[in-house]
């Protein structure tokens, strides 16, 4: 075995590195100095054989549909230019004429309070989840895996369920307030409530994510970190405050970055659910943008494109940010 | 800490589990009610007289969906195995110029929007032809999994030994051999994690099945429920019935592979 490893170990590229330092003495013959070469570049060829798909399908199904989007979104596309083509050339107008709509503003807001409201609720309740789940007790193990199933289980299944349980007349929701002697919401159907009832359906949603990451960052603080806290009397919330949040700065800047980057996509949640009324009162950017694409009779791609657009540099601003975070951390 | 302490927690632990868990038993409840108790006020909270009308209508009117979902479920595995493994060993182990760019590549895709891919796509299937196809509706749903799976590939596989690799060289392999006889067998767990994933996600794909497969002969069983809510909603019983199964893959896949599913949450958001 000793033998074979030291066989290997005189592969090309070491021995070319060996070089490099000046370990071997005498220069190396010409024909040695291209075998490895020869060999160097066969292992670049096998690399980038095996990355072949992928490079080919990323650019054949997300950069063309990107590509394409973003052409649509500076054409001004009817139904009969759509199926064969050739639609001028507009610049920025559908751009100009997503800014002027009255839905924009409203629609910006929603997404806003959406994902902040559902950003805060998500990370404290799976954060103290988390630490709830961090004293072992009997059977934390299994209730830990179960409160995965919200994050696990069809969207669709999921908002259908909250409709039913919101539902006005039939709901269990309203059924508790009346037991309370309260008066009954119109949740989904009023424009007060549709945006608050979809934020619930969503943090709801949300949870197990925020509880298993944050678990897991958690776990990776050392017991002698909070070991020597307690030496030094700190204790309960001081603890928190002082020890446990600080350590879990890098993993919560990256799990609540990571979820906003998610939340402001979501859709499904949203269009199940209200639909994004009434009357344009649950809107956000995703929903409008499949509204104009997708939900009427005569779709309005190019100004769909334009939002959906305006929703990916929102993405990926955060996005960048989320992988410099992460980076850093890897090298920290 | 003493076991009464214990057993307080673990009680505290199962009111919290029941209160997250809460809307899925209303949906098995809902599920198994009469339609005459449907809109009774204050509700059953259990299935008095319970049911199966629901379960008759889901399987006399949702066979054709559940199959449809079951074969883009595989087909989106077998897409996304085919090529996110070799991706993976490549970047864990045969070190490409230029891998960093692609990896950074496949985190940006992974954050755009579903409703702007299904947008894009919409455009290029309905001149190809696959618009309302399930091959169409494969390919759109790999799209969710395919980047994931890369990086999970990829970080699962820079865990291999070295020498495992090298010693099937010293054997006479060569990077084929040695990717499908030994990186492949010792990355079953990737393999399952990503497969679990892959399937779970196209099961579950709305976007793409009301963008792209909307007028389709086959359509999937999320398709199947949103047309329910819209044409009968009378008929809660039959809808939340199709949604418990339309459920049973992610309580399968919950209770066969536990550590799998969790492996796989924190590997999107922790590993590069």
């Amino acid at each position: 075995m000793k033998g074979t490893m030291n066989h290997v170990t005189q592969t090309p590229a070491s021995s070319v590195a060996g070089e490099r330092r000046g370990r071997a003495p005498v220069p190396p013959s010409h024909g040695r100095r291209r075998a490895a070469v020869r060999r160097r570049w066969s292992g670049q060829w096998a690399a980038w054989a095996f990355l072949a798909p992928v490079v080919v399908y990323l650019l054949v199904f997300y950069a063309y549909p990107l590509y394409n989007n973003l052409d649509l979104s500076l054409r001004d596309y009817t139904v009969r230019s759509f199926v064969q083509g050739g639609a001028p050339f507009t610049g920025f107008a559908n751009y100009g004429k997503v800014f002027a709509d009255p839905t924009f503003g409203p629609a910006l807001w929603h997404t806003v309070v959406f994902t902040a409201v559902s950003l805060v609720f998500q990370f404290t309740i799976g954060l103290a989840l988390a630490l709830f789940f961090t004293r072992h007790f009997r059977l934390s193990a299994t209730l830990r895996a179960l409160f995965l199933v919200p994050w696990l289980l069809p969207l669709i299944v999921s908002s259908s369920t909250w409709s039913w349980l919101l539902n006005s007349d039939s709901g269990l929701v309203n059924a508790l307030l009346a037991a309370f002697g309260a008066a009954p919401v119109n949740w989904l159907t009023s424009p007060d409530w549709s945006l608050w009832s979809v934020t619930i359906a969503n943090i709801w949603i949300g949870i197990p994510f925020n509880l298993v990451v944050l678990y897991s960052g958690l776990q990776a603080i050392p017991a002698q970190v909070n070991e020597a806290a307690e030496l030094d009397g700190a204790i309960g919330w001081q603890r928190f405050w002082k020890v446990t949040l600080p350590l879990l700065r890098p993993v919560s800047a990256i799990t609540l970055l990571l979820g906003l980057v998610y939340t402001l996509k979501v859709f499904d949640i949203i269009w199940i659910m209200t639909k994004g009324g009434p009357s344009d009162s649950s809107t956000t950017l995703a929903t409008w943008s499949y509204r104009l694409g997708f939900g009427n009779l005569l779709p309005a791609f190019g100004p769909g494109a334009a939002v959906g657009n305006l929703l990916i540099v929102m993405a990926l601003a955060f996005g960048l940010v989320y992988i410099y975070l992460q980076r850093r951390q890897a090298f920290a | 800490m003493s076991a009464a302490r214990s057993w307080g927690k673990t009680a505290i632990g199962l009111v919290l589990t029941g209160l997250m868990l809460f809307p899925v038993y209303w949906m098995i409840n809902v599920s198994f009610t009469r339609d005459q108790d449907m809109r009774k006020s204050p509700p059953h909270l259990f299935p008095v007289d319970g049911t199966l009308e629901g379960y008759r209508a889901v399987l006399e009117q949702q066979g054709p969906y559940l199959v449809t979902s079951l074969v883009v479920g595989l087909g989106t595995v077998a897409v996304t195995l085919l090529i996110a493994a070799p991706a993976g060993y490549s970047l864990a182990k045969l070190r490409p110029r230029g891998g960093g760019a692609l990896s950074f590549a496949l985190l940006i895709a992974q954050m755009i929007p579903g409703i702007i891919m299904a947008m894009g796509f919409y455009a290029i299937f309905l001149s190809t032809g696959v618009l309302n196809t399930i091959p169409g509706l494969i390919v759109a749903d790999s799209t969710l999994a395919v980047p994931f799976a890369v990086l999970v590939f990829t970080a699962f596989m820079s865990g291999i030994p070295e020498e495992l690799l090298q010693a099937a060289r010293v054997d006479g392999a060569g990077v084929l051999r040695t990717f499908w006889s030994v990186v492949l067998p010792v990355s079953r767990n990737s393999l399952i994690t990503v497969s679990l994933f892959a399937f779970l996600w196209a099961w579950s794909d709305f976007i793409f099945a009301s963008t792209l497969d909307q007028g389709g002969d086959h359509q999937p069983i999320t398709l199947g429920i949103y047309h329910y809510i819209g044409n009968n909603n009378q008929q809660w019983n039959a809808i939340m019935a199709t949604a418990v199964i339309a459920s049973i893959p992610a309580a399968v896949l919950l209770v066969i592979a536990q550590r799998y599913v969790a492996a796989g949450v924190t590997a999107g958001a922790m590993k590069d």
